[in-house]
């Protein structure tokens, strides 16, 4: 059977009303590494507030998706758009089409591997954006981090270096990082998946609350049950392409297709 | 036994001092420009043209694998027979010497940049910096730690290299030992003198350099 059957789009652009409109959309996106096509024709679209869980087997292309939509990979070809408006190769923005330096400030990311700045304090971490790319005041960057810090329970650690955290902490912290661009939409790629067994939870948790403050996100995630929870949506890549796509509910715990039920039955092993 | 007298190499103390000043100005002096030759061709050699790439990566392969005194001698002898101007001693000393570290420099430039890992540049892009933003905000601080071991050792190496430009009579340290053992027939008092002034220098220098190093480690 042909996956693109199992294929269904519940929200069409067109057809949806205007305060429906997708704040990221992604049309025919296709990207290969070498002679491997790792994305073979991607649709998508991310609705305000809305909570997308990205699942599929290693190697079905969900990571490479999640990191075309704020260009950290850049796709050989199919559209990207910031609310209506395409999204553009270079840096900077210019008539009508979006930069990719505007893009990710209102896209934010968290990474696997954390990825903070070593050199930089926790609270010079939190800032470092909002500082240097936005421009603004110093004092309202540590204020507003500080909250953020606050919110991820490490605001006692505003002094310490990154090296000196746990990796449940590391990722809070990059958590108030990318939240600190107050961006639109904020992407996790496999957050929880290089932290030990114990300190998954404190980072779910935070994930949880921003969920439940209606934050906008996608999330690529080996955490079924995580996401069965705290996504509205729930898609399943595999082999390049989107094989299913509707509610947590219908995606996780009734799957159809043989691949999804393999998949998942895994997960229940 | 020798019976050692310091009293001739007292006596032409100022050229000592002379020698020493010089010393320490074609020291500074090419390790300044080795530094702004070593930036330029490291960011050519990160360059995405491959000409800049190639024409810098054989800048530093000319550089580094013939000798500095062979340099030395061929920009002040040979490089005014190709260009009919003669040059003057001093400039082809500076020249070389910073040519030559430059094409040291290069290398541990980008050797320090080349070892932050992907996810720094990841991370700096995300947040919505430019590539010189990313470059200097987190690329060049965390590199600049790892370089400095690399950098502080190839400028000790750069202090006593300049010894070798007195073979085209450039008054420095060593040069000035030539001359006091010519006057007095005492090149044992004039060259342990100019040895001890090189090693109570750049002593201080390095031990200096190590305690900087713990310094910067404090974020480890």
């Amino acid at each position: 059977m042909d996956e693109s059957t199992l294929m269904n789009t519940p929200r069409s652009a067109a057809a949806a009303p205007a305060a429906d409109d997708p704040i990221l959309s992604v049309r025919g996106l296709r990207k290969s590494f070498g002679s491997i096509e790792v994305l073979r024709g991607i649709d998508l679209d991310l609705t305000r507030g809305e909570v997308l869980a990205i699942i599929g087997p290693s190697g079905s292309g969900k990571s490479t998706l999640i990191r075309c939509l704020n260009m950290m990979e850049v796709p050989d070809s199919g559209e990207l758009r910031l609310r209506g408006r395409p999204v553009a190769r270079g840096f900077r923005s210019r008539n009508g089409s979006i930069g990719v330096g505007e893009l990710r400030r209102h896209v934010g990311m968290v990474f696997q591997h954390f990825n903070l700045f070593p050199h930089k304090t926790v609270l010079e971490n939190v800032i470092e954006g909002p500082v240097v790319v936005l421009k603004r005041p110093r004092a309202e960057a540590e204020a507003v981090a500080m909250d953020l810090l606050a919110r991820v329970g490490l605001d006692a650690k505003r002094d310490a270096y990154p090296n000196h955290l746990s990796g449940g902490q590391k990722q809070r912290v990059a958590i108030a990082r990318a939240l600190a661009m107050q961006p639109d939409v904020l992407l996790l790629d496999e957050v929880t998946s290089a932290l030990d067994p114990e300190l998954v939870g404190e980072v779910l948790t935070v994930v949880r609350a921003l969920a439940e403050e209606g934050m906008t996100m996608a999330i690529v995630t080996h955490e079924i049950a995580f996401a069965a929870d705290v996504a509205d949506r729930a898609v399943f890549i595999d082999r390049g392409v989107i094989a299913a796509d509707g509610t947590p509910d219908a995606v996780l715990h009734n799957p159809e297709g043989e691949r999804l039920r393999a998949f998942l039955a895994r997960f229940h092993a | 036994m020798y019976h050692w007298d310091f009293q001739v190499v007292v006596q032409s103390w100022d050229l000592f001092l002379i020698g020493l000043w010089l010393t320490l100005l074609y020291t500074v002096g090419s390790i300044v420009l080795g530094v702004v030759i070593g930036l330029l061709v490291c960011f050519a050699r990160l360059s995405d043209f491959a000409v800049v790439r190639i024409a810098a990566r054989s800048y530093q392969e000319i550089f580094r694998c013939t000798p500095l005194l062979v340099q030395i001698l061929w920009f002040y002898y040979a490089l005014p027979l190709l260009i009919g101007v003669s040059i003057d001693n001093s400039v082809a000393a500076i020249l070389t010497l910073s040519l030559y570290v430059g094409a040291f420099y290069a290398e541990i430039f980008r050797g320090g940049i080349a070892s932050i890992e992907r996810g720094q540049h990841e991370a700096a892009a995300a947040l919505g910096m430019s590539g010189g933003q990313a470059m200097r905000r987190i690329i060049l601080p965390q590199a600049a730690k790892r370089m400095l071991p690399a950098f502080i050792n190839q400028s000790v190496i750069q202090f006593k290299n300049t010894s070798l430009i007195s073979v085209i009579s450039v008054g420095e340290l060593a040069y000035m030992a030539a001359v006091v053992n010519g006057e007095t027939y005492r090149p044992l008092e004039a060259y342990t003198v100019v040895a001890v002034l090189y090693f109570l220098l750049l002593f201080p220098l390095t031990q200096m350099a190590d305690r900087l190093e713990r310094h910067l480690r404090v974020s480890d």
